[in-house]
């Protein structure tokens, strides 16, 4: 065919030396057409970078491609040498990255940088150059090239920054843009904002983008195709559409069932079991059979690649009898209904809780302003209920968790949990009351101490709170809560780093269940986690809050955790609260312009619920100097005069929840 | 920028007030005026008019901190501490124990110091870097491999050993240039060229090994990635972006260096008989003249304090990212 | 034989470090993250041959820590042993005959003759001016012109045999030992060594062990019969003052940084752990000592312990005592000076850990500061002090050369490589040059340091996960 821009076959790369290098990459087959979106989807570990390194040649000192054939048109790229093959990065192949912090160089202007793409493309006169670094920073929508030229890449939020490697990526006119997770790094209204770019450009362009990601929400919004990699190889090829529509592997039909959403609140997730092999074997079976459902006999053998149509195929066994792909039968377990808890006093009440942090200046550091992390915010939190924090990086909501458990000093504001004021307590009757609220964070390697024992971390804070004394008692009490996180008694005398992402993550709700919490603190728990692992450990916290009674604080950005386990919604914004009322109402029908936006630039599996992204212009201003009146106004499509001088309470609307808007109030 | 330069210089005061506290313990409380006064007269059989004498002579015979025999402000100024110590805050260094004036001496000293420091660290800066960037170049090959080696090899060899081995085989067998002295203007190079040789060489152990792994640190970066990407070849990477920001840490690294190079180098200066500061310290230590190395302390902790300010202004005139506050 | 133990206070200090390092052995071989990357550096074979070299060091710096007054021969009216005033080492003991041949002044190495032209009265009565033979070098020989180089091949032909015997049972006893734990025959066990297929590189370690055992019979043979090294200005032989060293250089290497390192890992962490005024106060005091140029710091201590111990010269028993306070006082200086490098390291790390997730959530059990310190930061900033420790020893070493050449080293009677160097470079001059000193403790200096920098940097590799990635 002649409409096909790249064919990569057999492709095999692998990373490091000695007698068991990891197989990356290990026969990976693609065919990418002009024009097209091609998405390469799967889990960290699968190997989909290292497939869009090799491809670029770009791969790490360690890694090394071992055999297959990269075809870009005519040109074998393998084959080229290494001067050849420079003229094809960032000709007519080009590549952004997952990072945009770290991929920009921070000593040269964002002009030297996006000038030396164009000089090594279109010559060396300085004036056309200048005209041409101009118009691709107009062309990625910069606003004010002409002075952004100058600047350096600190200078710059992240989503202009990757707009700035997008324009880098456009000066040779590229005929396919491999964007290697593009916008992982940025918040969802950022990376609507690029998602929607990349699609501009595409069609003003007409190139090809090869678009690896982990994200099924963003495959269903830009992608034509998708083709699924799993543990160093690809197991399905297909249209977007009838990807979403029905997926044929087990993998990617576990893929879709563990994605939480309002539709499943009452159900437990589905999860995949185990974790993904370790790729420096010899495969002879299938390589998801440990984990997948429905393996039988055959699945012993490694299976073939089975095309079911031109572009389309899977690798499983599964195929070679059509009739018992689509025959599988969704079984959910669901969770026991959930006790209702109305009526009764709030676990924890906030009231206007500030946190600000100095800024020092001039000869003696006066202070001369305060970055303010935190301005006034207030919720509760009933006994068993889980209140969901929404925000984008950078509002603050980190930072009103650690308020709450004085982890950080609050400038101003109330604390009350059950009866004690947490402000104003003695450190020592603090540390006391300290059992009764944990914490668990994001970061599941960060968040252990890698030099203790597993027992030893659950220890701890029953040791610290002196609640079991006898050292027997202690290590009975630990394997008992290993056991119900789902971790088996040997983890016991191991070392964290034994132990994969969602794993540490159990150990994590395993010591902070260890003092007998009546309110934990979810600071982003499964963020930095693979979808399928993040199911695994809501379903634990849901079924925890039910067997237990706990309540949540549940701190995050994603909003299909949000639907799936939240009770509450706060919204979150430039340190205050924007909107705040039941999950129901809220993520229906939000009211906050905000809020809207918000929601609406999440990127959603479901086709058919698919609305229109409200585009927000521009990046979240710093806390450190808001906007008068409403925060929110420069960004705001619906921003009024009133909105620039003064600042709209937080006020009760008759649906029960609270907002803080003046059109809302003009509304009623 | 401006507030912050005057913070430090604030913030020098108490350390350089410290400094003088310490040294004055050092000086004048253990070691007290009558033990350097018999140390200078001949340990034994000296008679105590003799010792008298020779502290009048030298101002040592002032109380340490407190006269009660003055009035006014002259119970504090009237002391040892005042007027050895604190003087040295108008950098009015005095005289030394054997009646020279310690200011002039240094601002004498201090150009031969410089005439060897400034070319050593100039020159071996440029080889340590050029070669640097050429194992970089080189990277994970055997060049690289034994480059590393011959640099672990150069470093684990005493510094005395370069100077007595390069005086042996170039002044000695080959009488190329003079074991060593000194002369003024152009015919000073020929005493020169060896102890900077000699300098240049002795670093390139060290330094070579520290910038390879400052290179090899910038080459792994994201950014450097990015610059691959763009088509860039190999060459322009090195040289625009790692050496770009690897010149970052070793800039500074320089510039804190910088005051101190009036300091001098000890061992090279007094091996080859050049009038430096260093040889002067050198001198001063085994002749225990304490007033020399007081003064010297001082003007060392000044350029040391100095030199941390320059690191700080340097920062910012190279990396775009740091600004003073 | 020995006669009354003297304990000097660095050989209490050594055998403290010793102890020491042996406690933190047993800790460490309990945990997995300190195991792990010992088990790295043994595993390397750069790490296993300087492993080799620098235990031979510590053997003789050890050997070289146990004084004593040797008994006399002589008995007193009681009918006891009378002990001598002398206080030697049991390395010197093992090495009498080297420490008490003395010539009468320079001789070249494996020389026979004297170096300079004397007046020797002969036989006849008749005087000439000629080289005269050396009391104990080649002594043996009746007419060394000719009988000398065989002489020399001779004894050099032994010490071989002699050490390659050794090697030769030194590896069965490793490979039958191999063979008992692995659990199989010694015939496997030989195979796979000399194939070096195995983890530690046995193979390596042989070859360097047995080059050490070879040189070390060689040199026992030779210096039997002759100087090997030759002799210095007052006839002593320079090949036992470049081992004396040994102790020396170690000594300097290693007490110094344990002597700061309380200091050093104490205020550091507290500095970067509360922060506020404590910070202030210690990056201070840091701040202030590293202003003033070390070597001046230096000299000026030395100096007045000079003064202090020329005016109190009754409080010392013996030259050996003076000479050892003066050493432990430069390493204590040495230690005051060097200590803020790593104390401004472990702020820096321990202000990044109290941010760290775990010790927030320490903080939210309710867990005290000291025992978040000692449980959560100590563990983790292990590793810098480790690294530094080894990193500092080899600069150490150096530094000692060069600050006995200025006088503000160790003592002037003491055995120690800058010494040898200082004495040596005012006979620079001398036509011909007299150079075995200056080679000499060059020689024993370079292998110490470049063992120490090369096992330093396995032991960095291996203790650094970043570095090691980046490889």
């Amino acid at each position: 065919m002649s409409d096909i821009l790249l064919k990569v076959k057999n492709l095999q790369t692998w990373l490091g030396e000695g007698d068991r290098p990891v197989r990356a990459v290990d026969g990976v087959d693609l065919t990418i057409r002009k024009g097209e979106t091609f998405a390469l989807l799967g889990e960290s570990g699968c190997g989909k970078s290292m497939t869009a390194l090799s491809i670029m040649r770009l791969l790490p000192p360690a890694g090394r491609i071992k055999g297959g054939q990269v075809l870009l048109g005519k040109t074998s790229l393998l084959d080229l040498p290494e001067f050849a093959m420079r003229e094809e990065r960032g000709g007519r192949m080009a590549m952004i990255f997952q990072e945009p912090m770290t991929s920009l160089n921070p000593v040269m202007t964002i002009g030297q940088q996006i000038g030396e793409a164009v000089r090594i493309r279109e010559g060396v006169d300085k004036e056309s150059r200048d005209l041409r670094i101009i118009e691709l920073l107009n062309s990625v929508g910069i606003p004010d090239p002409e002075r952004r030229v100058g600047e350096y890449p600190h200078q710059l939020s992240g989503g202009m920054k990757q707009r700035v490697m997008i324009a880098m990526a456009l000066a040779g006119r590229p005929e396919l843009l491999i964007a290697d997770e593009p916008t992982t790094a940025l918040d969802v209204t950022i990376q609507a904002q690029v998602l929607n770019l990349l699609k501009t450009l595409q069609q003003q362009t007409g190139m090809a983008i090869l678009l690896i990601t982990h994200d099924l929400g963003v495959v269903a919004e830009v992608a034509d195709r998708v083709a699924v990699m799993y543990a160093g190889q690809i197991i399905e090829v297909a249209e977007s559409e009838r990807f979403f529509r029905l997926p044929q592997h087990p993998y990617s039909q576990k893929l879709f069932q563990s994605l939480p959403d309002s539709n499943k609140r009452s159900q437990r997730l589905a999860v995949i079991q185990g974790s993904v092999p370790a790729l420096n074997q010899i495969f002879t079976a299938c390589r998801f059979m440990d984990r997948c459902h429905r393996a039988f006999g055959d699945c012993h053998t490694a299976p073939e690649w089975t095309a079911l149509s031109d572009d389309e195929g899977v690798r499983c066994h599964l195929s070679e009898q059509p009739e018992l792909l689509q025959s599988e039968v969704i079984q959910q377990e669901s969770h026991q209904p959930i006790a209702s808890g109305v009526g009764q006093a709030p676990l924890l009440d906030v009231e206007d809780l500030k946190v600000h942090f100095p800024i020092h200046k001039g000869v003696f550091k006066r202070t001369v302003g305060y970055v303010k992390a935190v301005d006034g915010v207030s919720l509760t939190i009933a006994p068993g209920k889980t209140l969901a924090l929404v925000g984008e990086s950078g509002c603050g909501k980190t930072t009103v968790g650690k308020g709450i458990l004085q982890l950080v000093k609050p400038t101003e504001g109330r604390v009350t949990f059950e009866t004690d004021e947490l402000t104003t307590l003695s450190s020592r009757a603090l540390r006391s009351r300290r059992s009764e609220l944990q914490i668990i964070f994001q970061d599941p390697v960060a968040s252990m101490n890698p030099r203790m024992l597993v027992s030893d971390i659950i220890e701890e804070g029953m040791k610290a709170q002196k609640i079991v004394r006898d050292s027997a008692q202690r290590r009975a009490r630990v394997m008992e809560l290993l056991e119900q996180v789902g971790l088996p008694a040997d983890s016991a005398s191991r070392y964290p780093h034994e132990f994969s992402g969602g794993q540490r993550q159990r150990i994590c709700v395993a010591r902070a269940l260890a003092v007998d919490p009546k309110l934990i603190i979810c600071d982003e728990p499964t963020s930095a986690l693979d979808v399928s692992v993040q199911a695994q450990i809501l379903n634990l916290l849901k079924s925890l809050q039910l067997s237990r009674g706990l309540a949540y604080l549940f701190i995050t950005h994603n909003i299909s955790v949000v639907a799936y386990l939240a009770d509450e919604v706060a919204v979150m914004y430039l340190g205050r609260i924007v909107e705040r009322g039941s999950v129901d109402l809220l993520l229906a029908e939000p009211k906050h312009p905000y809020t809207q936006a918000l929601l609406s630039a999440v990127p959603v599996v479901e086709s058919t619920s698919r609305r229109t992204v409200i585009r927000l212009e521009g990046d979240m201003p710093s806390p450190a100097n808001p906007p008068t009146g409403c925060h929110f106004h420069p960004r705001c499509p619906i921003a009024m005069e009133q909105c620039r001088t003064a600042y709209p309470e937080l006020r009760p609307l008759p649906d029960g929840r609270l907002v803080s808007c003046f059109k809302v109030e003009d509304g009623l | 920028m401006i507030a912050y330069i005057i913070r430090r210089m604030l913030y020098a005061i108490p350390i350089l007030l410290g400094v003088n506290i310490l040294t004055f313990v050092l000086f004048f409380v253990v070691n007290s005026p009558d033990d350097m006064a018999r140390m200078h007269l001949g340990m034994k059989r000296v008679t105590t008019e003799a010792i008298e004498t020779w502290k009048a002579e030298r101002g040592y015979d002032k109380p340490l901190l407190f006269n009660q025999a003055s009035e006014g402000v002259g119970q504090l100024t009237d002391t040892i501490f005042f007027q050895k110590s604190l003087k040295l805050f108008q950098f009015d260094f005095g005289s030394s124990d054997s009646d020279r004036d310690i200011g002039y001496d240094i601002s004498q000293r201090m150009w031969p110091s410089l005439a060897i420091a400034i070319p050593v660290l100039l020159v071996g800066l440029m080889v340590n870097i050029t070669y640097a960037l050429l194992i970089a170049f080189f990277r994970a090959t055997y060049i690289d491999i034994w480059s590393v080696v011959l640099c672990v090899v150069m470093m684990s060899i005493s510094g005395l050993f370069y100077i007595i081995g390069g005086q042996y085989l170039v002044s000695k067998l080959l009488h190329l240039v003079p074991i060593s002295g000194y002369d003024t203007g152009l015919s000073a190079i020929k005493f020169l060229i060896l102890p900077v040789l000699i300098g240049v060489i002795g670093g390139i152990g060290a330094g070579t090994r520290w910038y390879r792994t400052l290179f090899l640190e910038e080459i792994n970066r994201d950014y450097v990635r990015t610059a691959r990407a763009k088509g860039l070849s190999e060459v322009v990477v090195l040289f625009r972006h790692v050496l770009k920001n690897a010149m970052i840490p070793i800039l500074t690294g320089v510039v804190v260096v910088l005051p101190l190079l009036f300091m001098g180098s000890l061992i090279t200066e007094s091996f080859f008989g050049i009038p430096g500061l260093g040889s002067y310290t050198i001198d001063a230590i085994s002749r225990q003249d304490f007033a020399i190395v007081r003064a010297m302390v001082f003007l060392g902790s000044v350029l040391y304090i100095l030199g941390l300010l320059l690191t700080d202004i340097s920062y910012t005139l190279v990396d775009p990212r740091v600004r003073l506050s | 034989m020995m006669g009354e133990l003297v304990i000097l206070w660095t050989d209490a200090l050594i055998f403290m470090l010793v102890l020491f390092s042996m406690a933190f052995g047993i800790y460490a071989a309990g945990k997995e993250h300190l195991r792990g990357p010992w088990g790295l550096v043994v595993r390397s074979r750069v790490g296993v041959s300087t492993l080799v070299i620098l235990s031979f060091y510590v053997v003789v710096g050890l050997l070289d820590s146990v004084h004593f007054h040797p008994l006399l021969d002589s008995k007193d009216q009681a009918g006891q042993q009378t002990q001598s005033a002398e206080v030697i080492s049991l390395f010197d003991y093992l090495v009498t005959p080297l420490r008490e041949r003395q010539e009468k002044t320079y001789s070249a190495p494996l020389a026979t003759h004297l170096y300079a032209k004397e007046s020797i009265e002969l036989a006849s009565g008749e005087v000439v001016r000629d080289f005269p033979r050396l009391t104990f070098g080649g002594a043996h020989l009746e007419n060394p012109e000719q009988e000398w180089s065989r002489d020399i091949w001779r004894l050099t032909g032994i010490g071989v045999l002699k050490g390659l015997l050794v090697s030769v049972v030194v590896t069965n006893i490793l490979i039958a030992l191999l063979a008992g734990r692995w659990k199989t025959s010694f015939g496997a066990v030989a195979k796979v060594l000399i194939k070096e297929e195995t983890t530690v590189p046995w193979r390596v370690l042989l070859a360097t062990l047995s080059s050490v055992i070879l040189v070390l019979f060689w040199s026992i043979e030779l210096s039997s019969q002759y100087h090997i090294l030759g002799t210095d200005k007052v006839g002593e032989d320079v090949f036992y003052q470049a081992l004396k060293s040994i102790r020396t250089g170690l000594l300097i290497g290693t007490l110094t940084t344990l002597v700061m390192l309380p200091a050093a890992i104490l205020l550091g962490i507290m500095a970067g752990y509360y922060r506020g005024w404590v910070d202030d106060l210690i990056q201070y005091t840091y701040t202030t000592l590293n202003s003033i140029p070390g070597v001046l710091l230096i000299a000026a201590a030395i100096l007045m312990l000079q003064i202090y111990m020329s005016n109190h010269a009754d409080e010392f028993n013996s030259l050996v005592e003076r000479a050892d306070l003066r050493l432990l006082f430069l390493c204590i200086i040495l230690g005051v000076t060097s200590w803020t490098g790593l104390c401004r390291l472990l702020r820096g790390e321990a202000m990044k850990l109290r941010e760290v997730d775990y010790v927030q959530a320490a903080v939210a059990f309710g867990v005290g500061h000291f025992t978040i310190i000692v449980r959560h930061i100590l563990p983790n900033v292990l590793h810098i002090v480790l690294i530094t420790v080894v990193l500092d020893f080899s600069g150490l070493v150096l530094a000692e050369a060069v600050l006995s050449y200025v006088n503000i080293g160790v003592d002037p009677t003491m055995n120690s490589w800058g010494n040898m160097i200082n004495s040596a470079r005012l006979e620079m001059a001398r036509e011909p040059v007299v150079w075995w000193s200056l080679l000499a403790s060059m020689l024993f200096m370079f292998v110490l340091v470049l063992s120490a920098n090369l096992f330093s940097d396995v032991v960095r590799d291996a203790f650094d996960p970043r570095l090691r990635s980046s490889r």
